[in-house]
């Protein structure tokens, strides 16, 4: 989920000016106090709420460079979407609308508590509050739940394409044509889920898997009341469960959403209704946007991934504006896979004399450095992903420019003294990922390895050309650049897609280094089946150190975005869940 | 006249069947013959984990697996019957003028670009008024004025306005006219001349002035010339002699005769504008054809990539066939 798959991602950045890539920002722990209810200054918003307030009315204006994948929760995969989106679409359950860590904990949406599961791992069961309504006053069920995870990306990926497909993959009866083609009576005929009553929903899965909770946080589990869907047509008014409903929308222009009559406080108390009216704004030019959020014509900035260039040197040359200012974790890793299937980094040293010659400063660098790039990165895993676990296998950090004597005796060990040649594939049209190539060239060319720039465009870089194996055998792409993010903010939701060697495939692969290691997959397996956190956060940083000793994942970034609070807003804090402000949460001093 | 009109009209559609025969090979030939398959142009809609099945489902729902004249004369057949497109939840009936649906976001083409033509439409003819009153006026003074102070600073600004690139000018204006003083706060905020006409005009003060500097620069010293030489000719000089007012003689007789090269480009210029004013649209953020297009073409929806060609293209054969029909008006010299 959220813009933390690599593909949704390039997209994210692909609407934005690109000066900036989508990382940005310094390190969270300075400035900041770490009570609840602290005053505006740098950093404040990472850790504490800035502004609190309970005063409603007012308008909250939000601006995007770009138009979201969609609107339509069951057909969307931006973290800002995901964040955005529950306001009018509340999942099963969410994430604690808090500052820091707390921001991690899942809290019910929609169910009463978390999910219950049988004792052989394979059942999940649900149960939702009873009473509460849609926008126009029909009653919530969970038939609804389970109608909303039919119609989904899930199982109509040529109708509604843009979701994750998670419960296709884990639920039982994966070959359900979705509710578009159901064929039964009710349209509710995926077997994969049954609801025995109103209020209760039960998830049959094909093999255990401990992380369900977080799956049920996505908008895909939001209830769609069937006689209301209107398909492709859906996402210009999803029917509300949350405390806004949308009131127009136009592809181009943007959406206005307005309180939902139907919605109580009593029945959502993580969620606020405090002002009249949220407008969101579409195609707005991202330096223009960054200019309406210094003069206070804009609250915020949806995307969530921080301020541009210019913005950033304006906020970070004035203090006031900088005590206005967030440098938020984003949760994205920028790193350079190197991959396993092409000769000669086959062999364990030939990458280990990579990880060690690359000068890690001059990737910070190109990445835009520790405050818009972020902090370099060290293990697969970053800090704010449950199950990290602080580690420098090569010591990047003791030797940030690179260890060309260690870099020089792995390649004596891999049997290519004299250094050998490699492609690097690079999406032209990020000019910080090309750079930070370029900076790897650079380095490799200090240890005689002739390194080539292959540049591939965003938008068909893993349908095409890097992610598609074949592709990158033919081509010698040895060293792969990317970036990725977990769909759920644990071990596991960081982790498969990139390090199971089953999650490999011929087109729109993420295991760009193509590991396939049989430990790893096993390890990943045991985690799923594994209820208890703490073993299973275990198993992630034994995964992570695997990967890291392997040497399939050179960490180049963990990313981070600056953002700018209109000191008008609210309830300001960075959810760590999303990487960005909450939206669940901001209202308006005037 | 009228025959001549209809001859003209006539020229205008096998024109914009040119153009829509040449875009649409842009689009659909192009690809194939630098080795796109259709498959490959189809995945792009059916999400990230695209299978074979899906591809060909939505190769066969896009028309792709036609030959290309299929799916052209397909095309030019929607525009003028419509077209029902199955969107896979129920079926869409775009009426004529259809040019097509985007499967990208969901919409049919024609109403996402009528919606945007007001904001393109508002910012092309504020401006053009601008540019061709304080264009056309300045040009004639420097012209009466030739040499003095005036006429040289008229035409240095003109020159500084030729030469400023609008993204230049566009950024400029907001960081004086918007950011630092706050005289139009709402600056690129477009909202409709009937819900607020003065929230209308805020938000196209700034973009008016800066499309029209550009282009004001550009009719002053096309004006300028065209009046110095027109000042010397005889029958300028017969006026005189006629004993006709000064007034008159600059207006009736002198401008007349140096409008018509104008007419043709502020014909031409207004047609292209219409058709999506591209830098001025994306620097002020204003939801117009050409920031549509920009969109679209990033966004690679062919539908809509095509249409608003077609519709830019439209304006433009307009443009000269009105200005065709104006030449008569202005220039005597001009029959049928």
């Amino acid at each position: 989920m959220k813009r933390k798959n690599a593909v949704a991602f390039a997209a994210v950045c692909a609407g934005l000016s690109l000066l900036t890539a989508c990382g940005s920002g310094s390190s969270g722990s300075s400035g900041g106090s770490s009570s609840s209810g602290g005053a505006p200054s740098y950093n404040a918003g990472n850790n504490s709420v800035v502004n609190p307030s309970t005063k409603a009315g007012g308008t909250l204006n939000y601006g995007l460079s770009g138009v979201p994948d969609s609107t339509d929760p069951g057909s969307t995969y931006y973290a800002y979407m995901w964040n955005f989106s529950r306001l009018y679409a509340r999942p099963l359950l969410t994430f604690k609308s808090a500052p820091g860590t707390d921001g991690l904990k899942l809290i019910p949406g929609l169910a009463t508590g978390m999910g219950k599961v049988s004792s052989d791992g394979l059942t999940w069961t649900y149960t939702i509050q009873s009473g509460l309504k849609f926008e126009d006053g029909s009653a919530i069920t969970t038939k609804d739940v389970k109608y909303a995870i039919e119609r989904s990306t899930n199982y109509s990926p040529g109708i509604l394409p843009n979701g994750p497909t998670y419960f296709q993959q884990y639920l039982t009866d994966p070959t359900y044509p979705g509710a578009f083609k159901d064929t039964t009576p009710d349209k509710l005929g995926l077997k994969g889920v049954d609801t025995p009553n109103d209020t209760t929903i039960v998830f049959h899965l094909q093999h255990p898997f401990a992380d369900f909770d977080y799956l049920v946080t996505s908008p895909q589990t939001a209830p769609v009341p069937q006689a209301k869907d209107t398909g492709t047509k859906y996402q210009e008014h999803p029917i509300s469960s949350g405390p806004y409903m949308f009131s127009s929308y136009d592809p181009n222009k943007g959406f206005t959403l307005v309180k939902n009559p139907n919605w109580t406080q009593a029945s959502d108390p993580n969620d606020k209704q405090l002002v009249n009216t949220i407008n969101v704004a579409f195609n707005v030019q991202a330096a223009d946007l960054d200019s309406r959020l210094l003069n206070g014509s804009m609250d915020i900035d949806l995307d969530g991934t921080g301020v541009q260039t210019a913005a950033r040197a304006r906020i970070l040359g004035n203090k006031t504006l900088q005590t206005k200012a967030d440098d938020a974790v984003s949760g994205f890793l920028w790193y350079a896979a190197l991959n396993t299937q092409v000769a000669p980094l086959n062999n364990v040293d030939c990458r280990k004399a990579i990880e060690y010659a690359v000068n890690k400063t001059t990737q910070q660098t190109a990445y835009g450095g520790p405050i818009a790039g972020g902090d370099i990165g060290t293990t697969v895993m970053p800090p704010t992903v449950v199950g990290y676990q602080k580690a420098d296998q090569y010591s990047f950090i003791a030797q940030p420019n690179g260890d060309v004597a260690k870099a020089k005796s792995e390649l004596q060990k891999c049997g290519q003294p004299n250094g050998f040649s490699v492609n690097i594939s690079a999406r032209g049209d990020r000019p910080k990922e090309v750079s930070a190539a370029q900076g790897i060239q650079e380095a490799l060319a200090g240890i005689g390895v002739k390194a080539q720039i292959q540049q591939y465009p965003s938008g068909s870089n893993f349908s095409t050309y890097a992610g598609v194996p074949n592709f990158v055998h033919q081509h010698d792409l040895g060293i792969i650049m990317g970036g990725w993010a977990a769909d759920w903010p644990d071990g596991f939701g960081f982790l498969s897609q990139i390090s199971d060697g089953r999650a490999i495939k011929a087109a729109g692969n993420s295991n760009l280094q193509e590991e396939n290691n049989p430990q790893l997959n096993q390890l990943l397996d045991k985690a799923t089946q594994s209820p208890d956190a703490s073993a299973r956060n275990k198993i992630y940083a034994q995964i992570d150190q695997i990967l890291m000793s392997d040497a399939v994942i050179l960490p180049e970034v963990y990313a981070k975005s600056l953002l700018y609070r209109n000191p008008n807003t609210t309830n300001v804090f960075v959810t760590e869940a999303y990487g960005m402000y909450d939206y669940t949460q901001i209202g308006k001093s005037q | 006249m009228i025959t001549f009109i209809v001859r003209r009209l006539f020229g205008a559609v096998l024109m914009l069947l040119v153009v829509s025969m040449v875009t649409f090979a842009v689009f659909f030939l192009v690809p194939r013959i630098a080795g796109q398959t259709t498959d490959q142009l189809a995945t792009q809609y059916v999400g990230r984990n695209p299978n074979p099945t899906e591809v060909h489902a939505m190769e066969v729902k896009l028309g792709l697996d036609q030959p290309i004249y299929v799916q052209y004369g397909r095309f030019l057949k929607n525009i003028v019957a419509g077209e029902d497109f199955d969107t896979g939840t129920g079926i869409v009936h775009c009426p004529p003028p259809c040019f097509g649906y985007s499967f990208k976001n969901q919409q049919e083409v024609w109403p996402q670009m009528l919606s945007a033509l007001p904001v393109t439409g508002s910012l092309a003819l504020g401006a053009a008024v601008i540019w061709l009153i304080s264009g056309v006026g300045i040009g004639v003074l420097s012209a009466l004025r030739r040499g003095t102070v005036f006429d040289r600073a008229a035409m240095s600004v003109a020159l500084a306005g030729v030469s400023l690139p609008i993204f230049f000018t566009a950024l400029l204006s907001l960081a004086i006219f918007r950011d630092s003083i706050p005289l139009f706060p709402d600056a690129g905020n477009y909202i409709s001349i009937t819900v607020d006409p003065g929230k209308w005009a805020e938000a196209l003060v700034l973009p008016w002035v800066t499309l029209a500097f550009l282009y004001a620069a550009l009719y002053a010293r096309l004006t300028r010339a065209g009046m110095l030489e027109t000042m010397n000719e005889d029958f300028i000089r017969t006026a005189r002699a006629k004993g006709l007012s000064e007034r008159k003689v600059v207006v009736k007789h002198g401008l007349r005769a140096t409008l018509t090269p104008i007419i043709t480009i502020f014909g031409l210029d207004l047609g292209l504008l219409v058709g999506g004013a591209v830098l001025t649209e994306s620097a002020f953020s204003l939801p117009g054809l050409g920031r549509f297009a920009v969109n679209a073409i990033n966004n690679q929806d062919l539908p809509e990539i095509l249409g608003v060609t077609m519709l830019a293209g439209f304006f433009v054969v307009a443009a000269n066939l009105i200005v065709d029909v104006l030449y008569a008006v202005v220039d005597p010299r001009v029959r049928f």
